[in-house]
């Protein structure tokens, strides 16, 4: 089991450090996260047969004071993750292959992107919240690589570090719920901590503390409100990077994480109730900016938001395996979806804004008949994949008694479709406005990763069957895998036909008005467009958060910590610098102060002592021949007398 | 009777006064012939005591005496005549350039 | 009794003559004088047995330095004895200090006997003065003899060089 992480992080340092050629890495690339999907399938296979449907697999001690170990740990739920994770990952590598074909970072590009898939394994896989949040780091960081991958673009980079920072805060949150955590149970161990939050029992304040920290952290993970600025930006990266990350994989820790410790939200009604409001109001807010945005990556990623508010909002009404399934479809449809607009993208040789396509049915077939299989399972048409998932956080909406989430879903479904169809009219139908032709349809390395979600999204959803239905155990196989234990109350099949008929109904009206609105010759009715232009305005500026954000955070901190330390660098450390510069030029004058005075002193003194001394000798220079004469004399009488009479 | 000690006084005295002149004059011509003197009062002095210790050495000495004078005077009158050409004057008190 | 008279009248000459040195004004009388006292000195000399000195004194020091001495009177002072202070401006204490040593000598002398032995027995054969001292000078003191004949040559290329007249430049 441990190999599973193990392929993709072998590519990754095959890719990064070794630098091979770009053939060789598109062999090697895939083929790891081929494999690794390939060891899942059958680690899966063996865990179906275990009893208990566990596996641990601890393999060496890491932070032994917190708790956090070298240790994977397998059961239902990490069996989805991984199986999720590495078939799209592989899916996403083969159409990399091509769509990165000419690209001078080809080989950086896969290398960071095996990364990407060895954290988010290791996030998945891990046996406790320790090496969880190091996968979570490491996910942050790859998304970082990856959305700034084209790093020379200003755009690029500036859309990375805000994917980062924005995490980070996110982040935050989710290190103070871990330290909370752990003060609270002595261990990071899922099975060790949790008993331990169970002890405590339902309606304990730290426990709601708790969970809305962990929350913090996957807003900021999974781009709820407030945190959500950073995925719209994040379309600057390739189209596959957002399909990988941005859609089927990074931005769902956040519900994996929660769905991991569910059990605190069970314990927390308040804890609950807020995850599922947020959520809520999420999907909602971005499904309407979704409506007006023009480029085409865009409106997918705030559908992205739109649909992981639905998340948030099955965990909060406690369907966790709800949430998770509707996870498990997203994957499928939104990374067809992403990957679609990825090979129109290419195919408009880097054209994004969709006033700027049109009538591109008939060029794309493969494209648009994939992208329209995306689209129906979105909106939520019965029969694919999107419908089964999102019918059934409805309904547990609905039946948790939040009647105000459910109509704020309902509506939403509603707002889904509208744009959707809207983003497909515009692409594919009605005139052309292209001006970046010729248009060609996508190469096969591209198509036929499109063709294979485009099958799953259709069968995925299959498995989800309510269980209203009445049908074969087999089509509910996923909440049983996942939840064995859920309560037996069936609700009544006529409120699930009721509730079913609205959602399908909600649909078909959006996808209606979008017809009516962009597939007709006029447009959008002038009466309509009047009526709601001051609101498009708004919607425009995506409410007008990222200009707060601007104002509030960059502006303030840069602009006003620039000054501050303007002033401390002048203030403080010029002042010192010049202080310890008049301190050395007093010390100067001192010094030559004293060499001037005191030593130069010395020397004149003593020069002049000895002119003193030296006046009166010198007059015994008289020159005179006969002075010297008489002296001789005298002093030879004198010895003279020395010697006869003194001795 | 006339002992040595009559000759030794009067070398004696010749010494003095040559050495009195040596001193006192200003001429130095006249210095010169004063050194003279004085040589000769050596000379007495050395034959004296020649002849008192019946040495020959006493006069041997004063021949060389005798000798070295006449080299000590030709050269100091050559002096002379060279300061007498540079300097205009035989007056000792005059040449005193190395004064202080 | 006769070398006593000999005596003083030889001493009379001699500090006669040398007081007449240290006097005159007239360096011409200076040297006249100079040139009495060696004759006198010669006259001692002569009383004391040393004949040869006696004679080379006269020859030597009247015949040739006292002549030296006069040319060069004429060359360096003529006209201008006469006007100018002939003593130095310390004689006085000059001559007493001389004086003093004069006294002093004489009283060394006289207050004491003279007690040298001989060196030498009298001789036992008496030569000739001259002989005598041809004899020493030329076996014993030879080298000194030959010295001072070098010092007579230094002497004589010496005053040559300091007196002779330079070359106009």
């Amino acid at each position: 089991m441990w190999l599973i992480p193990l392929f993709p992080l072998a590519g990754a340092a095959f890719s990064l450090v070794a630098r091979p050629g770009k053939r060789i890495v598109a062999i090697v690339a895939p083929g790891a996260i081929l494999l690794a999907f390939l060891w899942s399938v059958a680690a899966v296979y063996q865990l179906a047969a275990l009893p208990s449907r566990t596996k641990e697999l601890p393999l060496g001690m890491w932070l032994p004071n917190i708790g956090a170990a070298w240790g994977l740990y397998l059961d239902p739920l990490s069996a989805i993750m991984i199986l999720t994770v590495t078939g799209i990952a592989f899916l996403v590598h083969v159409y990399s292959v091509g769509y990165m074909k000419d690209d001078d970072g080809f080989v950086r590009y896969f290398g960071y992107l095996n990364l990407f898939v060895f954290f988010m394994l290791l996030l998945v896989l891990a046996s406790n919240y320790g090496l969880l949040f190091a996968g979570w780091e490491g996910v942050g960081l790859a998304s970082y690589l990856l959305i700034g991958f084209d790093f020379a673009r200003k755009g690029a980079a500036g859309a990375g570090m805000k994917a980062f920072v924005v995490n980070r805060a996110g982040d935050a949150g989710l290190l103070m719920g871990l330290l909370l955590l752990w003060s609270l149970a002595g261990t990071m161990r899922f099975a060790d901590a949790h008993a331990a939050i169970a002890r405590l029992g339902p309606g304990a304040g730290v426990v709601t503390a708790i969970a809305i920290l962990f929350f913090v952290g996957a807003a900021g993970k999974s781009a709820q409100f407030p945190l959500h600025v950073w995925l719209p930006d994040a379309m600057e990266g390739p189209a596959p990077v957002s399909a990988l990350i941005h859609a089927a994989t990074m931005v769902t820790a956040g519900v994996y994480l929660l769905a991991r410790a569910h059990l605190l939200f069970d314990l927390s009604p308040h804890a609950a109730n807020i995850i599922a409001a947020v959520g809520a109001f999420t999907a909602i807010f971005a499904a309407t900016i979704a409506l007006v945005q023009t480029d085409i990556k865009r409106i997918l990623a705030y559908s992205t938001v739109s649909q992981l508010g639905y998340m948030f909002l099955a965990l909060g009404t406690g369907a966790w395996w709800v949430a998770v399934f509707h996870l498990f479809t997203h994957a499928f449809f939104k990374a067809l979806l992403f990957l679609g607009a990825g090979s129109v993208i290419h195919a408009l040789h880097g054209e994004q804004d969709v006033r700027k396509m049109g009538a591109l049915k008939r060029q794309m077939p493969v494209t648009h008949w994939t992208m329209f299989v995306g689209a129906v399972a979105l909106s939520g048409i019965p029969g694919l994949a999107g419908f089964f998932s999102k019918d059934a956080i409805l309904a547990q909406a609905f039946h948790s008694g939040a009647t105000l989430l459910y109509l704020t879903g309902l509506l939403t479904a509603g707002l889904t479709a509208f744009y959707m169809w809207r983003l497909m009219h515009l692409t594919f139908y009605g005139e052309t406005h292209v001006e970046n032709g010729p248009v060609h349809e996508a190469p096969p390395a591209m198509a036929v990763p499109l063709v294979i979600l485009a099958l799953g999204s259709s069968l995925a959803g299959w498995i989800g069957v309510p269980k209203g239905w009445n049908t074969p155990a087999i089509f509910r196989s996923f909440e049983m895998w996942l939840n064995p234990d859920a309560g037996a109350a069936v609700p009544a099949a006529r409120t699930e036909w009721i509730l079913t008929g609205l959602t399908v109904a909600v649909a078909l009206i959006g996808i209606s008005i979008a017809r009516y609105f962009y597939g007709h010759k006029g447009g959008v009715p002038h009466t309509f467009l009047q009526l709601v232009r001051p609101l498009q305005g708004v919607l425009e500026e995506e409410w007008y958060v990222d200009r707060i954000y601007n104002a509030v955070f960059v502006h303030a901190f840069s602009r006003g910590g620039g000054r501050l330390l303007n002033r401390l660098d002048t203030q403080v450390i010029d002042r010192g610098v010049n202080a310890v510069s008049s301190a050395t030029r007093l010390a100067g004058s001192i010094s030559s102060w004293w060499d001037e005075w005191v030593i130069d002193g010395a020397v004149r003194a003593f020069a002049y002592s000895v002119k003193l001394l030296s006046y009166p000798v010198r007059l015994l220079q008289t020159g005179q021949l006969q002075t010297y004469a008489l002296v001789l004399v005298m002093g030879v009488v004198a010895f003279l007398s020395f010697l006869a009479f003194a001795r | 009777m006339i002992t040595s000690v009559h000759y030794v006084a009067l070398s004696a005295v010749l010494l003095v006064i040559g050495t009195a002149g040596i001193l006192t004059r200003r001429n130095l011509v006249v210095l010169l012939m004063s050194v003279e003197l004085v040589l000769n009062a050596v000379n007495i002095n050395l034959v004296t005591f020649g002849r008192h210790l019946h040495s020959d050495s006493g006069q041997i000495f004063a021949l060389f005496v005798i000798a070295d004078a006449v080299a000590e005077a030709a050269v100091g009158l050559a002096l002379l005549i060279a300061l007498f050409r540079n300097r205009q004057t035989v007056l000792a008190d005059e040449v005193d350039s190395l004064r202080w | 009794m006769l070398d006593a008279v000999f005596f003083w009248a030889f001493a009379l000459v001699v500090v006669a003559g040398a007081l007449g040195t240290v006097t005159f004004r007239n360096p011409v009388h200076c040297a006249a004088a100079l040139t009495a006292s060696l004759i006198g000195v010669a006259g001692i000399f002569l009383l004391e047995g040393a004949e040869f000195l006696s004679v080379a004194q006269v020859i030597v020091y009247v015949g040739g330095i006292m002549v030296l001495f006069l040319f060069v009177i004429m060359l360096v002072n003529v006209g201008r004895a006469e006007q100018e202070h002939r003593f130095s401006h310390n004689a006085k204490l000059a001559t007493a200090v001389s004086l003093g040593a004069g006294g002093f000598i004489l009283y060394l002398l006289f207050s004491r006997p003279l007690q040298f032995a001989p060196i030498n027995q009298a001789p036992s054969i008496v030569q000739g003065n001259t002989e005598q001292i041809g004899n020493a000078l030329f076996t014993t003191y030879l080298l000194p003899f030959e010295i001072a004949s070098v010092l007579l040559l230094a002497a004589l290329i010496g005053s040559v060089v300091l007196a002779r007249k330079r070359a106009e430049a």
